[in-house]
């Protein structure tokens, strides 16, 4: 049944919500707005809110400076392919901790997700040698490699809460119908979870193009991502306010696109199995 | 052929054993069900033959072939889940057809085989919908459909109906049962209904903590039940103890009697009693009686049969009907 909601609760609410929303969303409207600006309104005080000149000197200025599509593509080969490297990894290990669970198998899921809790800073040191003595500072396949490890413990705990979801029956017909364990996997299992599976990479694709620690730390050049990209512009030079805006937005908009075009594919992995 | 045979099939779960040891003969071409109350192993044990859990030890031999160790698939067996477990994504035909692909049937065979099947079980406007456009009755039919393509040795059914409601089970079962008679092929039934174990079965096996109670023909064991146990389980409603002296009278521990086997009286007789709720359903009454020694019984009368709630009744068990058990449940 539903429940009675007077006109000035609901008024209440939808201004409330609203002011949320704007105040969660202020610091990237403000980037984008700050991006048309010219360096000296950038810098106005009272601040110039929408009446300045606009202006797109600083996309201009940005693209001339730095490859803005090589650090695009980056950013693309390492979230893509860091996700896809886990996925790789952690389908066949949820896989056996949803259906194949051992007496350790959830002490085995707190302790991925406790790596999780670690400070990166502790390891950077030690990380950072080690690249540099295995030459793969710099590299993108020795970054895609770390942002996957880092995102893993993520990956294979949605997968597995995508899993249990599954009745294991379905998957006992399977074999009961001759299905060998590839088969199964292939047939069954993975286009039943294909929602989680796609939510799951969507959600680690963004975690991997908004990764900044490591990427900062362990590129500089050849590939560095868009992070890279954004920080090249916090400068011995002096701040400039207004391309430090463009260089932002220029990073954010892919992923925003790609964030609202799948948003109800996101929401719906994200509470998956939430109601039945 | 579909004989299958258990020789001291065991199952333990860590410690916990689950099945202690069981022998049984299945013959080809029976109807047998296991009937049995909640965790009592019986689905256990069909999954043993299923091969869908391993063996503790023991041995399983289909139509003589020890398949003990034997992937399920190589088993030759079909089986129906009680949650029907079709393959959401799939369409009822692909559903159907899915154990022939995996066999790696050409396609031409395996739309003969879905053609046929679907045909048997009045599927064949619905091969394009997907399990989720399909009711509950119409679900299991495909079950049982993706079943009968592989021309199995024999089909495993665990609680098939249970997921129904009322009506579509009777009509469930009584088309199960003719598909058994159609297709004249072992078939291994778990149920906790024992209605559904005597109306289908030409072969019950009570189980009990995953023991075998008895093995028969459902009128057998109605008849002759080996012991208490399944005396008590068997028959609806189920059979009355009494215990005390009108048993020791009697040279027993404990007498059965099934309640359609007593003569009631308003006036005389062996056993008096209070009537608690009168029953009406119409073809019969169900009385339910405290007899004045406390113990609470149930007695079946006539339809029209004239009393009421608090009214005094004597109950006197029909000679030659009364089941006499001695003081560790066994018949005698």
């Amino acid at each position: 049944m539903a429940r009675k909601v007077s006109d000035t609760r609901r008024w209440t609410f939808t201004i409330l919500a609203w002011g949320v929303a704007l105040a969660i969303f202020f610091p990237i409207l403000w980037t984008i707005l700050t991006s048309f600006k010219s360096e000296a309104d950038a810098i106005a005080s009272p601040p110039k809110f929408l009446f300045f000149n606009w202006t797109l000197e600083n996309y201009a200025e940005v693209q001339s400076r730095s490859p803005y599509f090589r650090h695009f593509l980056n950013s693309v080969i390492i979230s893509v392919g860091s996700t896809l490297l886990g996925l790789l990894f952690a389908i066949p290990a949820a896989w056996s901790m949803a259906f194949q669970p051992a007496k350790r198998t959830k002490d085995l899921l707190m302790w991925m997700l406790s790596t999780k809790m670690m400070p990166a800073a502790g390891v950077l040191i030690p990380m950072y040698l080690l690249f540099r003595s295995s030459g793969l500072l710099d590299t993108r396949i020795g970054i895609t490699v770390v942002l996957m490890l880092i995102n893993l413990p993520i990956i294979t705990w949605m997968l597995y809460t995508y899993f249990r979801e599954i009745p294991g029956e379905i998957l006992e017909a399977a074999r009961m119908d001759g299905a060998s364990l590839g088969k199964e996997i292939l047939y069954v299992l993975t286009p039943m979870a294909v929602p989680g599976i796609a939510s799951t990479l969507l959600l680690n694709v963004i975690l991997a193009w908004n990764e900044a620690f490591w990427t900062l730390n362990l590129t500089t050049s050849k590939a560095a991502p868009l992070t890279t990209f954004i920080a090249s512009y916090s400068s011995p030079e002096g701040l400039f306010y207004a391309k430090l805006s463009a260089a932002s937005t220029m990073a954010i908009a892919p992923i925003l696109i790609l964030g609202w075009f799948s948003q109800k594919q996101l929401v719906r992995g994200l509470t998956f199995g939430a109601v039945k | 052929m579909g004989s299958i045979t258990l020789k001291q099939v065991r199952k333990a779960f860590g410690e916990v054993e689950v099945i202690p040891g069981v022998d049984l003969q299945i013959n080809d071409g029976e109807f047998v069900v296991f009937v049995g109350p909640s965790g009592c192993g019986k689905s256990t044990l069909l999954r043993l033959i299923a091969g869908l859990e391993d063996v503790t030890s023991g041995q399983i031999l289909i139509d003589g072939q020890d398949v003990t160790h034997a992937a399920p698939a190589k088993r030759k067996l079909a089986m129906v889940f009680q949650s029907y477990a079709l393959y959401p994504h799939m369409s009822v035909r692909k559903n159907i057809a899915f154990p022939l692909k995996m066999a790696g049937m050409d396609a031409a065979e395996q739309d003969r085989r879905v053609g046929h099947a679907a045909g048997i079980l009045n599927l064949t406007d619905y091969l394009e919908r997907r399990p989720g456009q399909l009711s509950g009755g119409q679900r299991q039919r495909v079950a049982i459909g993706r079943a009968i393509v592989r021309e199995p040795s024999a089909f495993l059914f665990d609680e098939p109906l249970s997921n129904l409601d009322a009506a579509l089970r009777v009509n469930m079962r009584v088309e199960i049962s003719e598909l058994h008679k159609k297709l004249a092929t072992t078939m291994v039934y778990v149920t906790h209904d024992q209605v559904e174990a005597m109306t289908m079965a030409d072969k019950i096996v009570v189980l009990r903590a995953g023991r075998v109670e008895q093995v028969g023909s459902p009128l057998e064991l109605y008849r002759n039940p080996a012991n208490r146990f399944v005396a008590g389980f068997i028959g609806s409603p189920n059979m009355n103890f009494l215990e005390g002296e009108v048993a020791s009278r009697m040279g027993a521990h404990a007498i059965g009697v099934r309640p359609g086997h007593f003569r009631m009286s308003t006036s005389d007789g062996l056993l008096p009693g209070t009537v608690g709720v009168a029953e009406h359903l119409g073809s019969d009454t169900f009385l339910h009686v405290d007899l004045d020694g406390g113990t609470h019984v149930i007695a079946r009368a006539e339809g029209e049969f004239p009393v009421h709630h608090g009214d005094r009744i004597w109950l006197t068990p029909q000679e030659g009907r009364i089941y006499r058990f001695n003081d560790k449940g066994l018949s005698l």
